[in-house]
């Protein structure tokens, strides 16, 4: 087996036994400590969710029935930029969902994946409030708008030299 | 506090902030530090203004002047000539807000703000939302004071039922009786939630007021708890919402530190606290009770009902769950009376909705409306009508919930009955308009895709049957579909709406019905002709050339991926149909438009 994330970097970990310390004794603590887990750790691994389940003194079954429901928490880590296009409503009337088949098209991989050097994650994303400017695409914290197909190849190359 | 004979108001909702806003109004800061005017200039960061689609947005107060789509370069010339100096750029002014006479017209008398009405949203662009005093000073948590010091808690039950108020979350119950119910409900711990996970994919509504005026939710909440009985709530929010949360997370903190929130509060022995819930990206945990078993930290799987929120809530506690919009409309009641309230909007839907306009349209952004108003009024008058001289074709209302109200529908008055009638339903507030370059087939289609990813899959009527309508549409769309898929679609859609567990599942199937109650030529011509009218589904695109405009110079010939293209210089060319890709290439390559979609 592969090390452990939990033993692999003690400062995360201290970290995230202060999150668990904190939540434990509230009301409904499972979906904040994993949301914490996930941005200390960068996925939900095996081992994380054993150790929460340890610490809470639920069933393992009970954290991986959460961990695979909601779409935000993922089992594997995501690549250095997570790539969102908007296929909301707008921007999906707007033609967004030809900018993601460029996307999928120039990465070579499919909506969910990850590039195998991991420097990026294509996720299909909805509204994300910014329908003045669709189509709509953000890449971590940026947002890019009145997007055309043609304009994702140069985007994406600035990113891929980086 | 300071006197500034200046105010300029730049707008920090996402859109702007998408764009840009950030840096400008650092520039703002720096350039009037420049002139040595920072202490008669005071730069406010707000909420969203409503009209995105020209952001980022800046206004400058006393004036009021509109400038719009502002870049960080054009900062110093609006510091220096209309801060410095007092002449307004015009140049960089919305278009809309300068007359024929180019005298300045006030915001009210822009084409886009002309018709709306703020409640809900009346503090958005207007204050700082980081800032609980820019809150007081415009009557903030005065209706807490008033309602913790002068009324009972029946007493506000009944104002909120007077006042015809209902819930703005989509399924439009009367907000007064669900309030009396939670009262009314045995036990003594109870709680008040927000639903703040706005789901509809294709709205911001819930979002904006968040970020532009996230006090009015918890003070609204903070009196709901009073009047149900309530010491504890949750706001259960979207966590793709991060400028939302970051505001909720600072007004709370300031709310607590003004005595607001917490124990005593105005010295009257009521205690109220709210914590804040991230939502994990599931559409299902809009729905009530899925949302109550997300905030209790479990799958958000939705549960019969009966018993009611109301009774049975939250850690099985009688629980009030109200709106991000109901919410914001509470302390205008509170303060104005329920008298004013009902006096707006139609017999059965008072006060105001606000909508999230977008698609084809050329004023995409928030706007609130009084009930009543033609949704013919949102789309030209507020709207401005579609671009490119296009035709409207329909209005979509109620996301994956609701369906597409076409143009001989335009005159229905916005309110929850009407848009039932003619097939769709208010829903949240999302308003997407389609013009005739929109397949409503391909629409139905996208809706379905969304609710078949978002089922929950507790239930086989939706995990199933959605599924089942999804296959019959994607085979529509590819060309591939057969006489009878329509009436199967609706044998589908009929036995979903009558035996899904909860209203995903039981609303999934309209936007189908009403693409097909409308448009069923649309489905007709992709079964029958493989033809897609409005020239969208890819597989039933056929490229041809015009003969009549082709020169021959075989450029297209040249560019085709598979050599498609065929003929003798300067004759006409042609496509082999069999061959073609549908890639586009030559269509974009040809100097003379010769080339077709069909
Ligand atoms: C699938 C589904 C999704 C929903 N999504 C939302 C939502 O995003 N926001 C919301 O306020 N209500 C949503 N609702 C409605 C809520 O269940 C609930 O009726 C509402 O929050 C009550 O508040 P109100 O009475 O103030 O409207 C949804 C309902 C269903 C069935
Ligand atoms: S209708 Fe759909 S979302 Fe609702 S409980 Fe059933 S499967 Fe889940
Ligand atoms: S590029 Fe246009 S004009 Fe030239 S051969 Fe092709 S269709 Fe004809
Ligand atoms: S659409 Fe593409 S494949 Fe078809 S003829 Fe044109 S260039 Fe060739
Ligand atoms: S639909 Fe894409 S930002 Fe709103
Ligand atoms: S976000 Fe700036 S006007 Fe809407």
């Amino acid at each position: 087996m592969a090390v452990s994330v939990l033993t692999e970097n003690k400062e995360k970990f201290e970290e995230f036994k202060k999150v668990i310390e904190e939540y434990k004794g509230k009301e409904g603590p499972l979906m904040p400590i994993l949301q914490k887990a996930q941005e200390i750790f960068g996925c939900l691994s095996l081992d994380v969710q054993n150790y929460i389940a340890e610490e809470l003194n639920i069933p393992i079954t009970d954290v991986y029935g959460v961990a695979t429901f909601y779409a935000q928490f993922t089992l594997k880590p995501k690549g250095k930029y997570k790539i969102g296009v908007c296929l909301g409503t707008a921007c999906y009337v707007k033609g967004s969902q030809k900018v993601l088949d460029k996307l999928q098209e120039i990465l070579n991989i499919k909506v969910g994946d990850t590039t195998d050097d991991g420097k990026f994650t294509l996720e299909a994303t909805r509204c994300l409030g910014a329908c003045g400017l669709a189509p709509v695409m953000m890449i971590n914290d940026h947002v890019y708008g009145r997007l055309k197909p043609e304009d994702v190849e140069g985007i994406i190359a600035k990113y891929r030299d980086e | 506090m300071e006197l500034y004979r200046a105010h300029v108001l730049v707008c920090g909702g996402t859109g702007c902030t998408s764009s840009g806003s950030a840096g400008i109004i650092d520039k703002f800061n720096e350039e009037l530090e420049k002139h040595n005017i920072k202490n008669e200039v005071k730069v406010v960061r707000t909420g969203c203004f409503g009209l995105c689609e020209v952001g980022p947005v800046v206004i400058v107060y006393p004036e009021g002047a509109f400038y719009s789509r502002i870049k960080v370069e054009d900062v110093p010339e609006i510091v220096e000539e209309h801060l410095v100096k007092g002449r307004i750029v015009k140049r960089l002014l919305y278009h809309d807000s300068v007359a024929e006479d180019q005298t300045i017209k006030s915001l009210d008398e822009v084409g886009f703000y002309k018709k709306q009405m703020r409640i809900a949203f009346r503090n958005c662009g207007v204050i700082d939302p980081e800032n609980i005093e820019e809150y007081i000073a415009v009557d903030g948590y005065k209706a807490l004071g008033k309602v913790l010091t002068e009324m009972t808690p029946e007493q506000v039950i009944e104002t909120i039922k007077a006042s015809g108020l209902r819930g703005r979350g989509g399924a439009g119950f009367p907000t007064g009786l669900k309030w009396e119910f939670t009262r009314k409900a045995p036990g003594d711990k109870k709680y008040v939630c927000c639903n703040a996970d706005e789901g509809d994919p294709g709205a911001f509504m819930d979002r904006s007021i968040l970020e532009g005026d996230p006090h009015s939710v918890i003070e609204a909440m903070a009196i709901a708890g009073y009047a149900v009985g309530a010491d504890q709530g949750y706001i259960y929010v979207r966590a793709e919402y991060p400028i939302a949360v970051k505001r909720l997370t600072i007004a709370i903190a300031q709310a607590r530190e003004y005595g607001l929130l917490g124990k005593d509060i105005f010295g009257t022995g009521f205690n109220f606290d709210i914590e804040l819930r991230l939502g994990a990206g599931a559409f299902v945990c809009g729905e009530e009770t899925a949302l109550m078993a997300s905030i209790e930290g479990r799958r958000g799987e939705p549960r019969p009902r009966p018993p009611f929120p109301a009774v049975k809530g939250v850690f099985s506690k009688p629980t009030l769950l109200n709106n991000v919009e109901t919410y914001a409309n509470i302390p205008p009641i509170i303060l104005k009376g329920p008298e004013w309230f009902s006096s707006i909007g139609t017999e059965r839907s008072k006060g105001t909705k606000v909508f999230a306009l977008g698609g084809k349209i050329n004023n995409t952004g928030l706007v609130e409306v009084p009930m009543g108003t033609t949704l013919r009024e949102i789309v030209y008058d507020i709207g401005g009508g579609i671009p490119g001289g296009k035709k409207f074709k329909a209005a979509q209302t109620g996301g994956p919930s609701g369906g597409c109200i076409p143009a001989e529908h335009l005159d229905t008055p916005i309110d929850y009955e009407s848009f039932i009638q003619v097939g769709s339903m208010m829903g949240s507030g999302g308003l997407i308009i389609m013009d005739e370059d929109t397949c409503m087939v391909d629409i139905a289609r996208f809706f379905l895709d969304f609710t078949v990813s978002e089922s929950c899959g507790k239930c086989p009527p939706c995990r199933i049957g959605t599924k089942r309508m999804l296959e019959i549409l994607d085979r529509i769309v590819s060309g591939k579909g057969q006489e009878g898929d329509i009436e199967k679609l609706e044998l589908l859609a009929k036995n979903i709406k009558a035996s899904a567990l909860c209203g995903l599942g039981q609303t999934a199937p309209n936007p189908v019905l009403s693409t097909i109650r409308y448009f069923r030529d649309e489905y007709e011509a992709h079964i029958r002709e493989k033809r897609c009218p409005a020239g969208v589904c890819q597989a039933l695109l056929r490229y041809v050339i015009v003969a009549e405009l082709c020169k021959g110079c075989g450029l297209c010939a040249r560019n085709c991926p598979v050599g498609a293209i065929s003929g003798e210089p300067r004759k006409p060319y042609s496509i082999d149909p069999d061959k073609c890709i549908k890639c586009g290439v030559c269509m974009e390559k040809c100097r003379f438009n010769a080339i077709k979609k069909q």
